[in-house]
């Protein structure tokens, strides 16, 4: 890839804002969903169609649909109401989206990208724009301003970290969230949500994974377990009687470096001889349809209090994923609870109760961890990862829907010698994401991503060259399947992993043959192999 | 041409303002301040209803800094509250002194770096906006009660402590001053600023900068009857207004523009002093998992089951030795 295909500059802002057209151009959009997808979820206007073509195919009464659907909603969420009404354009926000900072596209600031339906808002439901319509800040709905919507609520991947920075906490997650759903009523979606949305209602899992290919990876991963640590560890899958149930994002069990993470687990609850079940049909704790609509979200995250009483399981346990934490954090005991079947959270080998759960019944893994090394349960020898010079990215749902920093950082610190941050405002609260999320992570997208990613990139970039780190460590699925792309371009010489896989690394399990390689099959360094 | 129209807005308030003395006295001024009060007033109640109306279905705070988990771990207890008392403690650091606003950074490209830099400016322009109109408004009380609360007399003795000049000169005036100027200058000279603005924006500084120059104007220069404007003020706070004598051109701008921009709050973005309390990405505890949030209209879904899905996937389940739920195994057998 040319260093110099993409230029990121800053552009002075020109134009209007309020002239929705838009350019399709190949590499920062999202191709539409295919009609079987659209079908398989009964969802409206299954057809043929692409965003460059110049008929979208919309339904004749499209814009009635649009507006009904847009009452219904300011009725139905408060956030939608008071975040149309009360943004008083003071800029905070412009500067903190990474894809504005990436594309220099003003209409990617925040505060444009929220006031493109705000207008349409202010046109159809206030007094002052239905009477003065420009003048008031109304746009008239036009098939134009579809094409618009659907450009920009597919360009914002939901981060919040805009939310962060504004004085009235208006969150454009929830903007878009509702932009999407709006557009899902007339059949705009884009095939990287709704293809792994439809697998996942399917079969369990989004990369449509069967249950015996389920059960083959976890075995398979075994099989390269005991070639490492000349331990055989056991695979139960949909085991009634377990006390807990394990749910983790597919990419896990099949993509890298995910599957390093998934080694991690499994050791670890070896080692501590956890009474626990994977299962084949509660096989994705990820849920797409987080990017699609509140109730395909609902649809889909369905099965794991389902199969978590049909198990009689005590409670669940979650793996590393961020937007699969957003919704099983703010949305799971809401949308499908209550969870009184099970019991609340406890941890067999500490003791420990986790309060924080007590409700929902599901505990983070990096919390149950955490507990463990915090307990003394854990024989870590960090040098088995000195090959690394670690920093962490804060994957962005963790980070400012749930507040899980400190956890993921305790488990780094046992597991590794050398760790160092990231600049202050760029973690934490302050993350940049990784411009992947949200369901924007195809490849017919790259220019977009890899310019939405460069805030991230540029970052990692700083600590690569101020301090030699050379992996980035991160818990979600989307980071790990997207970053490494980005640091390639960005970054080379980064690579990407979880961090189970660093605790996988540095985890001392009884009755192991001495460690030659990592769990990615790489040589450990000789001063360890020696000692 | 949203300035334009915004100028033209507030010029032609001011030419009402002065041709509604001419004609109608200052009987007609209180007609306008009446309507700008009652429409502020029954706006206001209505918008904020509205908002209130509106169910909050699930619980989606942004969270700033580390959750209540285990109990080694600090958590933070402003940024990211999980108690009531955390909530009010966010609350009030946004609501007293704009918490978000102060982590305002300005992001800049040099050479293909991204450097991100503090930026406190707009911060404090709004802080200083927001607190010197709340100091000026209470000041004013001493025009509408007699007599003058103790607290009221302290606070104008301690905002004109440095006794400059005759009459009084008040620091809130100078700090307002400053800040909405600043506030005008940025929406004129910021390229992105001047992008988002819309003439709303304009409107409510230009009319603020009205109120505030009539003002200055009325105690500095042109030195108003500050004893007929009581009169005048008394009478319309116990809705018995006197016709006083000859209170001046500026006054009546001064209080025309004051009942138009009250009249304007609840159709505009002005609306946020209330909203802010409202919002459910802060003014809500992050204790998401330890205590259920119920959506009053959840409704039930179309899912795929595990009976379904069992269905599907049987013989495959067999092969792998997964398995199966009892019943169906002894159904299948039967089949």
């Amino acid at each position: 890839m040319p260093q110099e295909l993409l230029r990121i500059e800053a552009k002075k802002p020109g134009g209007n804002w309020t002239d929705p057209a838009v350019q399709f151009r190949k590499g920062v959009f999202c191709y539409s969903a295919a009609a079987k997808n659209v079908r398989a979820l009964d969802l409206p206007n299954p057809r043929d169609w692409q965003p460059f073509d110049a008929d979208w195919k919309l339904p004749p009464d499209w814009k009635r649909i649009l507006l009904e659907g847009m009452k219904e909603r300011l009725e139905k969420y408060r956030s939608f109401r008071l975040f149309m009404d009360i943004c008083v354009r003071c800029g905070a926000c412009a500067d903190k989206c990474h894809f504005y900072v990436g594309s220099g596209d003003p209409k990617n600031m925040p505060v444009v990208r929220a006031e493109l339906m705000r207008s349409v808002y202010r046109r159809y439901f206030t007094l002052t724009g239905r009477i003065f319509g420009r003048l008031a800040g109304g746009r008239e709905l036009t098939e134009d301003i579809v094409k618009e919507w659907f450009y920009y609520f597919y360009q914002c991947t939901e981060c919040r970290r805009c939310s962060v920075f504004c004085p009235y906490g208006i969150d454009t997650a929830e903007i878009t969230m509702i932009g999407r759903e709006l557009l899902n009523l007339i059949g705009c979606n884009t095939n990287w949500v709704l293809e792994p949305a439809a697998n996942c209602f399917r079969t369990g899992n989004h990369l449509g994974i069967q249950p015996h290919g389920f059960k083959d990876s976890l075995e398979f991963a075994a099989d390269e377990l005991e070639e490492i640590t000349g331990i055989r560890v056991d695979v139960p899958i949909n085991r009634k009687g377990a006390e807990i149930l394990f749910v983790m994002p597919s990419a896990d069990y099949f993509a890298e470096p995910h599957y390093y993470t998934l080694l991690g687990y499994m050791m670890l609850f070896h080692e501590i001889g956890l009474d626990f079940t994977f299962s084949a049909f509660a096989s994705e704790g990820g849920n797409f349809g987080l990017f699609s609509s509140h109730e395909l979200m609902k649809r889909l995250n369905a099965k794991v209090y389902e199969e978590a009483k049909r198990l009689g399981v005590k409670w669940i346990l979650g793996g590393e994923c961020g937007h699969m934490w957003r919704v099983l954090h703010q949305y799971m005991d809401t949308m499908n609870g209550p969870a009184d079947f099970l019991e609340e959270p406890v941890s067999p080998i500490t003791g420990t109760k986790f309060e924080n759960a007590r409700s929902t019944r599901m505990v983070h893994i990096c919390e149950f961890t955490a507990d463990l090394i915090h307990s003394g349960k854990l024989r870590l020898d960090a040098s088995r990862n000195d090959r690394w010079r670690v920093t962490y990215h804060d994957s962005c749902n963790p980070a400012r829907s749930m507040g899980l920093l400190e956890e993921p950082r305790y488990i780094i610190r046992n597991a590794c010698h050398r760790f160092f941050e990231m600049p202050e405002n760029t973690i934490r609260e302050q993350t940049f994401c990784c411009g992947s999320g949200a369901g924007l992570g195809t490849d017919e997208n790259l220019e977009m991503r890899l310019r939405g990613g460069f805030p991230r990139a540029n970052a990692v970039k700083y600590v690569q060259e101020k301090h030699g780190v050379n992996l980035l460590a991160c818990i979600c699925a989307i980071d790990k399947a997207t970053l490494p792309t980005l640091l390639e371009y960005w970054a080379p010489g980064v690579e990407v992993g979880g961090v189970h896989e660093l605790l996988g690394n540095a985890l001392v399990m009884r009755g192991e043959k001495p460690r030659t390689t990592d769990l990615r099959g790489e040589p450990l360094s000789a001063e360890v192999t020696h000692a | 041409m949203q300035v334009v129209y915004s100028f033209g807005a507030v010029g032609a308030v001011m030419v009402a303002a002065a041709a509604g003395l001419v004609i109608g006295g200052s009987a007609w001024i209180a007609v306008v301040a009446y309507a700008g009060f009652a429409v502020f007033l029954a706006g206001f109640c209505y918008r904020v209803v509205q908002w209130a109306a509106a169910p909050v279905p699930f619980r989606v705070p942004t969270t700033c800094g580390q959750q209540t988990s285990l109990p080694w771990i600090k958590s933070a207890a402003l940024e990211n509250p999980s108690t009531t008392s955390g909530v009010l403690g966010r609350m009030g650091l946004e609501i007293l002194l704009f918490r978000s606003l102060f982590r305002n950074s300005q992001a800049g490209l040099h050479e293909k770096r991204l450097i991100l830099s503090e930026q406190k400016y707009l911060w404090l322009a709004a802080l200083a906006f927001h607190w010197s109109m709340l100091v000026i408004l209470v000041r004013h009380l001493r025009l509408f009660v007699e007599p003058v609360p103790a607290l009221v007399v302290a606070l104008a003795r301690i905002d004109g402590f440095f006794q400059l000049g005759a009459p009084d000169f008040y620091v809130s005036d100078m700090v307002l001053a400053c800040a909405l100027a600043y506030l005008l200058l940025r929406r004129f000279r910021d390229p992105v600023v001047r992008y988002i603005s819309q003439f709303s924006d304009y409107f409510a500084l230009l009319a603020l900068i009205g109120i505030a120059a009539s003002g200055l104007s009325m105690r500095y220069v042109t030195r108003v009857d500050v004893v007929a404007v009581k009169q005048f003020a008394l009478g319309l706070a116990a809705f018995h207004p006197v016709r006083p004598a000859a209170l001046g051109a500026m006054f009546a701008v001064h209080l025309t523009l004051i009942s138009v921009l009250a009249a304007y709050i609840p159709f505009s973005k002005l609306m946020h002093m209330g909203g802010v309390f409202l919002s459910p990405t802060r003014n809500l505890a992050n204790n998401n998992r330890a205590k259920r949030h119920v959506n009053p209209w959840n409704y039930p879904v179309k899912t795929h089951s595990y009976a379904e899905w069992e269905d599907d996937f049987r013989a495959k389940l067999k092969a792998a030795d997964i398995p199966l739920e009892a019943d169906h195994a002894t159904r299948a057998s039967a089949d």
